[in-house]
């Protein structure tokens, strides 16, 4: 094993040395590979735990095991273990009681470090480069920006690997999506994402481990790696990862949960060896100019139907010659229409894994500050996490918001998607800072528009779809 | 992809339901709000929750599941890319308590898991992949975690060889 590990002759991709140290034993069509770090949440850690107590299996290595609560727990100020969703409170103290007795950390509510689990696992340096990471979430591939295979699984596997400490997979495929040149400064990481899955479509990376990189990437922080890792879910990747870097040692130094000491020196020799080696070969490369990249915003019922704001603007809704486009188009309310951009919306939503942390906020700040949210518009922030929250309140993003007409919520999930509480209504036109526009995504009948949190804001204060660029103010923020 | 299996399955034979569409995801196959039990079960009725009801939650005659030729079909015919979307496993329990899983009388395509085959009563034939693993696991109805848990020496021997080699990987449980 030692030798497997130490002595490569042929270069390989960063997913394969990730990979290769990480096979306990391997068959022909697939692998039992060790598991490093899980993270459950509230809406299925309880089913797992509980079942696996039910079967009197014990947790593998419960110091490994983390658990939040965010996906059910409400985000309204004052909150406790009761949710506007009817049963939300039975999914909170169940998984707070099989938490406490397979004794894993559990950031509880009322907890200032609870959060969203992708965004408060790099925070307390949970997730770090080169380990396996798996979470029954299918953004779990956001952490893939620290430099991690992280990957969402079912709640089958969550037992298994709880039990186990281990997997067994198919190997993915791997793909490389190059980002050359630079992005234009009001063109964030979403915008990119969006891009890419417009290009490649909703299972464009279908069985695959993405590595993103050049030069559009490594310019990225780790904000804006974290947005594009999270969307590629949205083109039913395995997973995304991206070459850890100084900004990633940097960031996890002094990190809760993160190796301290000669630990960590140990670490960052081993992580500085995290990268495809030059001349390691993709199963498929895809090669992206950054200066194509514009501001982006869906149209449709998945993240493929997306476009530029100066396309959508044009777009005559398409020749519905299949039926799901047809399903699209008039779940949307766009038939007949001539224009997508500058119809008028009903709400806005900044939050979610995809985009609720500190730069995002930021971004939103920039484009919101001394201006309002537009007459009749319900306008909600949701920071990612407790971390993130009392940052922004430092930098009083809080009071920009809450000045704008924008309510400034407590860490969650929230209303990404609708767990049976809380909703946009039927028919409401929301621009949404998340992930999925899919039908009854954000409430029954309501027709989410995704975008990036600078489009979010512009649209809120313009009262319609709008990106930052028809606000006519292009500032430094909004990037 | 892991399937807990429950009971041993070879052969399913039965009307298939086409719901030939492209890029169902698993919000559609059971809409989160349909999710209100802490357990595995009781997730039928909230099955394509979205299509399945009028607003007042009667059964919508247009919808395909709805329709009486098509009740008590085992198959469902998705498009490409079906199950996309959120990892919730509640989309999996959901139909297969529904039944759709679960042999009916009239059958009309038959899949046959060891010969990789899909069978209609036309006499066409269509073969299909699945992972030697994942097949193994439906034919025997065997439960995964005992599987791998018979390797256990194996991986107490990888992780004693992994924390020589990464042993920041491994919290101090005394430090915590």
């Amino acid at each position: 094993m030692t030798m497997t590990r130490a002595s490569h002759l042929l270069p390989r991709t960063l997913f394969q040395k990730i990979w290769d140290a990480h096979v306990v034993s391997a068959a022909d069509d697939s692998t039992l590979v060790a598991i490093d770090r899980i993270w459950l949440h509230e809406r299925t850690g309880a089913v797992a735990m509980k079942t696996l107590a039910e079967q009197g299996r014990a947790l593998a290595a419960p110091e490994r095991v983390f658990v939040t609560m965010d996906h059910v727990v409400d985000t309204l100020p004052g909150r406790g273990d009761a949710t506007m969703m009817p049963t939300g409170r039975d999914f909170i103290r169940a998984t707070r009681e099989a938490a406490i007795e397979a004794g894993v950390t559990l950031f509880d509510i009322g907890d200032a470090r609870q959060g969203i689990v992708h965004v408060i696992s790099p925070e307390q340096g949970v997730v770090l480069p080169g380990v396996t990471l798996v979470c029954p979430d299918s953004h779990t591939s956001t952490q893939g920006a620290m430099g991690a295979l992280a990957w969402g699984i079912g709640s089958t596997e969550a037992e298994h690997s709880l039990a186990t400490m281990t997997l067994r997979i198919e190997r993915p495929r791997t793909m490389r999506v190059l980002v050359a040149g630079t992005l234009a400064p009001d063109v964030s990481a979403k915008d990119l994402a969006l891009h890419v899955i417009a290009r490649l479509g909703a299972a464009g990376a279908k069985g695959h481990a993405i590595e993103f990189a050049g030069s559009a990437v490594s310019a990225l922080s780790l904000e804006g790696r974290m947005t594009l890792c999270n969307m590629a879910a949205e083109l039913g990747a395995f997973s995304a990862l991206i070459a850890p870097d100084d900004k990633v040692f940097d960031y996890l130094v002094g990190r809760p949960h993160a190796p301290a000491g000669a630990d960590l020196e140990a670490a960052r020799a081993a992580w500085a060896t995290l990268f495809s080696d030059e001349g390691a070969v993709f199963d498929i490369e895809h090669r992206i100019d950054a200066a194509d990249v514009a501001p982006m915003i869906s149209w449709g019922t998945n993240p493929q139907q997306s476009g530029p704001f100066a396309d959508i603007a044009a777009l005559h809704a398409p020749a519905a010659d299949d039926s799901g486009l047809a399903r699209s188009i008039d779940y949307m309310g766009l038939d007949g229409l001539d224009a997508v951009a500058g119809l008028p919306i009903d709400g806005a939503f900044i939050g979610s894994c995809t985009n609720a942390r500190i730069e995002d906020l930021q971004a939103a700040a920039g484009v919101l500050a001394g201006r309002k949210v537009a007459d009749g518009i319900r306008a909600i922030c949701v920071p990612g996490s407790g971390e993130v929250k009392a940052r922004a309140e430092a930098l009083g993003l809080d009071r920009v918001f809450l000045d704008a007409g924008f309510e400034w919520r407590e860490p969650g999930c929230s209303m990404c998607f609708f767990v049976g509480g809380e909703s946009f209504g039927a028919g409401e036109r929301v621009v949404s800072s998340t992930n999925r526009n899919f039908e009854n995504r954000q409430g029954p009948g309501t027709r989410t528009h995704i975008a990036s949190p600078a489009s979010v804001a512009a649209s809120a204060v313009m009262g319609r779809i709008a990106s930052v660029r028809d606000l006519g103010v292009v500032t430094e923020d909004a990037r | 992809m892991t399937i807990a299996a429950t009971r041993a399955i070879d052969r399913i034979a039965g009307r298939a339901v086409p719901l030939l569409r492209d890029n169902v995801d698993t919000d559609l196959i059971i809409p989160s709000r349909e999710i209100r039990s802490v357990t595995k079960s009781g997730l039928a009725g909230g099955l394509f929750a979205g299509w399945r009801y009028t607003t007042d939650r009667e059964p919508d005659a247009d919808f395909v599941l709805n329709q009486p030729e098509y009740q008590g079909a085992p198959i469902l015919l998705g498009g490409a890319n079906f199950g996309c979307g959120s990892s919730r496993e509640q989309a999996v329990w959901a139909l297969a308590e529904d039944g759709l899983f679960r042999p009916a009388l009239c059958p009309i395509l038959t899949v046959d898991l060891p010969a990789r085959e899909i069978r209609a009563e036309t006499g066409e034939a269509w073969s299909f992949a699945i992972e030697d693993e994942a097949a193994q696991m439906l034919l025997t109805g065997r439960d995964e975690i005992d599987h791998t848990l018979a390797q256990i020496d194996e991986i107490a021997a990888w992780q004693h060889d992994d924390r020589q080699a990464r042993p920041w990987v491994y919290p101090n449980k005394d430090a915590r």
